[in-house]
């Protein structure tokens, strides 16, 4: 419950008192929410939960701000003369601090300053885990396989270069909104293939994280200045990919291949969903990296092959390569060529990219060798095995070793 | 039996660092520690809670904001329990969560006169 509550409610609260207290201090507002869910913790514990637990929190945390805030400014009244900016926030804090309208305003604010441009780094991603998505410092250093220490030290610098750089927490002018907007989408994205293609290997984790992506996907829609067609296409891409979490994992160990997935663990109502955002992005003449990652996602909610889907997918892949060139997304296109022309056409593709330090690439000439010259499969799969990082995925390539001994029927590789 | 005031004290530890998980499990082990003394038919009052943020006035009418820096534990709530003797008010303390964090739990006989 209360656990819940805390990935609920979180990141509202962190927004709607940052926007008080202003972006730089940042950590009286993670301060204020960490104690009331501690106070929560106690009091519940001991009272029993309240009728409204959000209005609880909400009040507690208000009394809190309220108290931090006084605080404050006596303490800034010796210093700085006059605050009139802050004196008007002292209005706003009587009204309805946590309405639905100040909660969902300051998030979207959070939203566009967490993705600022100028604090760019590997931290970002991190900053944007705690203060959008509410997760605990701990969760956020098992999802990047590292301990708590890096990861604070991470987010402090993070946070000192919303300083530095100086960033509110405000909505850009409209001006402005389509290029700010594009560097939201790209952390939403960066975040849901944190959580899709995870280190970590604790699968509620990597859920949540995938979620909470598809959750401020959800904030933009919502706002008529951030639900464009590229916005739909993400949301899609995302409901297309989130439809096989079921299917996708046997158990912690065990990664299921897109090929052996059983399709009815496949989330129809999220296929369809997601079916709705592609519809919704075609809106318009735009079109983001993000409508054909979508449009390629689509076709494989299809599980049967059929000549029409591959070479669809392949001109798809073509047209991502042209916007966005990824040694995955080159990857991605030889498997379709493969699938389209057959294994000698994709060879003579897939010799040229020389992708060396890229398990996914040997694993790849391993399949499309294999029907040409099992030799060169097998060196192929033992290089991947060498390079490949997790158990799951050795675990993958030894079973296409085998394969290869017992000279089964070609399976195909394509983690999904 | 006799009614006893359990004071718990804790130290101002860093709440940011606590996980979602860490949060809930601290709710059920305060939960699961009052319940028990409830089980027994032993909890007289579960007490007003207490904000963690206040004032303390001093002598000479210094006032500060809360007892944060000038002792290493503040005070955090109370509950009021039954038991035949001081031994036995004590043995219910143990399993209290206030402890896990470095805290303390003060037990101090009521007086009804």
């Amino acid at each position: 419950m209360l656990k819940e509550l805390f990935q609920q409610e979180f990141s509202k609260m962190v927004a709607v008192i940052s926007s008080l207290f202003g972006l730089q201090h940042i950590e009286i507002a993670e301060d204020i929410v960490s104690e009331t869910f501690l106070q929560a913790a106690e009091t519940w514990g001991i009272k029993g939960l309240p009728p409204n637990p959000t209005a609880w929190l909400y009040t507690v945390a208000k009394q809190k701000t309220l108290y931090h805030f006084r605080r404050n400014k006596l303490f800034e009244k010796k210093i700085i003369p006059a605050l009139t900016t802050q004196q008007d926030q002292v209005v706003a804090m009587n009204e309805d601090l946590f309405s639905q309208e100040n909660i969902k305003d300051s998030q979207l604010q959070m939203l566009f300053a967490i993705c600022d441009p100028a604090i760019a780094s590997e931290a970002q991603i991190g900053l944007a885990l705690r203060v959008l998505c509410g997760f605990g410092i701990d969760e956020i250093a098992e999802a990047f396989l590292t301990n708590k220490e890096t990861i604070n030290k991470r987010l402090f610098r993070a946070k000192e270069r919303l300083r530095e750089s100086n960033v509110k927490m405000q909505l850009p002018p409209v001006t402005e909104i389509d290029k700010r907007l594009d560097n939201v989408l790209h952390i939403i994205y960066l975040l849901f293939n944190e959580g899709y293609y995870s280190k970590t290997q604790n699968q509620i984790l990597q859920k949540e994280l995938c979620f909470e992506a598809m959750h401020l996907g959800l904030l933009l829609t919502e706002w008529e200045r951030t639900n464009r067609p590229k916005t739909n296409a993400l949301m899609a891409l995302m409901c297309f990919h989130a439809s096989r979490f079921h299917a996708r994992q046997a158990s912690e160990e065990t990664l299921i291949l897109y090929e052996q997935q059983d399709e009815a663990l496949w989330d129809s109502s999220l296929i369809s969903q997601g079916q709705l955002f592609l519809d919704l992005s075609m809106q318009g003449a735009e079109l983001s990296s993000y409508h054909i990652e979508a449009r390629i996602a689509s076709w494989h909610c299809i599980k049967e092959d059929s000549p029409e889907k591959w070479a669809d997918i392949l001109q798809l892949y073509d047209q991502l390569l042209l916007i966005n060139y990824s040694p995955s997304v080159a990857l991605n296109r030889t498997y379709a060529l493969y699938k389209v022309k057959g294994a000698q056409e994709a060879l003579k593709e897939a010799e040229k990219l020389k992708l060396e330090n890229n398990h996914f690439y040997f694993l790849l000439l391993g399949e499309l060798y294999k029907s040409v010259d099992p030799e060169k499969a097998r060196s192929g799969f033992e290089r991947a095995y060498e390079l490949a990082r997790t158990q799951p995925e050795k675990q993958g390539i030894k079973e296409k070793m085998g394969g290869l001994d017992r000279a089964a029927p070609i399976k195909k590789g394509r983690p999904d | 039996m006799k009614e006893f005031m359990l004071l718990f004290r804790q130290p101002d530890y860093d709440s940011r660092q606590l996980s979602p998980k860490e949060m809930q499990d601290l709710a059920k082990k305060w939960q699961d520690w009052a319940g028990g003394i409830a089980a027994q038919g032993k909890l007289a009052s579960n007490g007003p809670r207490l904000s963690f943020e206040g004032k303390v006035l001093k002598a000479g009418g210094v006032i500060t904001d809360g007892p944060f820096v000038e002792i290493k534990e503040k005070l955090g709530s109370f509950i009021i329990i039954k038991a035949e003797s001081l031994e036995e008010a004590t043995t219910l303390a143990h399993g209290c969560p206030a402890l896990d964090s470095g805290g303390s739990v003060e037990i101090r006989p009521i007086l009804h006169y």
